[in-house]
């Protein structure tokens, strides 16, 4: 049984849904009907925040958001940070830093830092671990991803270039 | 698929689809609908109303709207009124979590691990039960019958939560593999009233439904220097946190053994009281 059509805004562009499954995810959503791969799936139960996507500014599991229930809400997706092509901030101070190992966080993780930094660019020590706790990585690599947090909050500061 | 946005909206919708799921931050929900537990026809989602999103104070009462994340219970104008339910919503998930998942949406779910419901139980919480034939209120362990079963009804939503305001400290504990992203295996709220010269324990994941500990709150109200501010003796302690321990029937799971969990909240117990009113 399909549901009625639907619109979502994601990265700007309005896209409408059809032939939609009632219980479809806005991370299934975006994977497999909107071509956007970008936002990973891994634990379909919001711990390993791998699918991170912003809503209406937040950071939030796109696995737990019910797709047709986001209508008329700022979807943001890793897609949508940089113009095709580029990197944001945070992602190029995750090559300079070496932050990427097999690279399925990263994208969550770049997502929750993007937030981060929007509300603090000179976070401390213990509100960057709180920021990405809810981004698992299993290669172990969070020493990095904390200097590229620092080096992405030093460039937005204004103190170095990338 | 209805996205109310307004409470009366929320209602119609129910009342036509009174076996619609109810729609709220979906961090418990889409679990079940991700692993294909839980079919789904219609939902009424109820996250955007904005009558479910505010809280105010009413006199010696704060009413909190039921969709309120744990992201907003940690507002600072509010977290200083009921400071066990921000030390509670603080220690949910992670900021993605705390961002979509609800007051209300805990209590519905009606888990014994649920981190607001200890809080909740202390402080006698009453629930604002709404439909589009009227509303009922019910106490909070009127409402949760067992594990993860409620007395909602089809076409029922729960629109607000009542809780005092008290006089005196309050603290939350929970025990868990880490400090994120983690289920308890035993919570506890302690929250103290000094006006009344009680103290209420609400306890977590150590009975099938929210626990208080009866005899160990009459024991601790008895024994406390409510006048002089001196910190319960050793003794006095031991006896508490005993008796805290009484109070549970913890069972064996893949989080813990009962027996962890019996000296897990005994722990908190003696903890919690020492960070509220002090040790000798």
């Amino acid at each position: 049984m399909s549901i009625d059509p639907y619109a979502l805004t994601v990265n700007g562009r309005e896209h409408e849904i059809s032939e939609g499954w009632p219980g479809e995810s806005l991370l299934w959503v975006l994977r497999e009907r909107l071509g956007l791969p970008g936002s990973k799936n891994a634990c379909e139960e919001g711990e390993c925040g791998s699918c991170s996507v912003r809503l209406d500014g937040e950071i939030v599991c796109s696995c737990l958001v019910l797709a047709a229930s986001a209508v008329g809400q700022e979807i943001t997706t890793v897609e949508g940070i940089a113009p095709d092509g580029t990197l944001s901030d945070v992602q190029q101070a995750f090559v300079d830093a070496g932050a990427v190992q097999c690279g399925f966080c990263t994208p969550g993780l770049v997502m929750a830092i993007d937030v981060l930094l929007d509300s603090d660019t000179d976070p401390d020590d213990l509100t960057v671990r709180e920021a990405i706790s809810g981004n698992l990585c299993r290669c172990t690599g969070y020493g990095r991803v904390i200097e590229a947090v620092n080096l992405a909050a030093a460039f937005r500061r204004g103190e170095t270039d990338l | 698929m209805t996205i109310a946005t307004s409470l009366e909206d929320a209602c119609c919708a129910l009342a036509s689809h009174p076996d619609a799921l109810v729609l709220a931050g979906g961090t418990d929900l889409m679990v079940a609908v991700n692993r294909g537990d839980l079919p789904v026809h219609h939902v009424v989602a109820i996250g955007r109303v904005p009558e479910l999103r505010g809280w105010r104070r009413e006199g010696d009462h704060v009413r909190l709207g039921a969709a309120l994340t744990y992201t907003d219970l940690l507002q600072p104008d509010l977290a200083v009124l009921q400071p066990a339910l921000a030390q509670a919503a603080r220690s949910v998930g992670s900021p993605q979590i705390r961002n979509t998942g609800t007051l209300g949406g805990n209590v519905a779910t009606g888990s014994p691990a649920g981190d607001t419901i200890p809080v909740l139980a202390a402080l006698d919480a009453v629930l604002e039960l709404r439909s589009a034939s009227g509303t009922r209120e019910m106490r909070l362990d009127e409402f949760v019958t067992g594990v993860k079963r409620t007395a909602l009804e089809g076409g029922e939503l729960i629109e607000a939560i009542r809780v005092p305001v008290l006089d005196g400290p309050q603290e939350f504990c929970k025990v868990g593999t880490r400090n994120a992203m983690v289920i308890s295996v035993v919570s506890l709220a302690l929250v103290v009233d000094r006006s009344g010269r009680t103290v209420r324990v609400g306890l977590g994941s150590v009975a099938a439904s929210p626990l208080r500990a009866t005899e160990a709150e009459a024991y601790i109200g008895g024994h406390l220097d409510w006048d002089g501010g001196r910190p319960p003796s050793a003794e006095v302690v031991d006896r508490f946190t005993e008796l805290v321990v009484g109070a549970t029937s913890p069972i064996d799971d893949h989080r813990g053994s009962a027996r962890y969990r019996r000296h897990a909240v005994g722990v908190l117990a003696g903890r919690a009281l020492a960070r509220a009113v002090g040790a000798a």
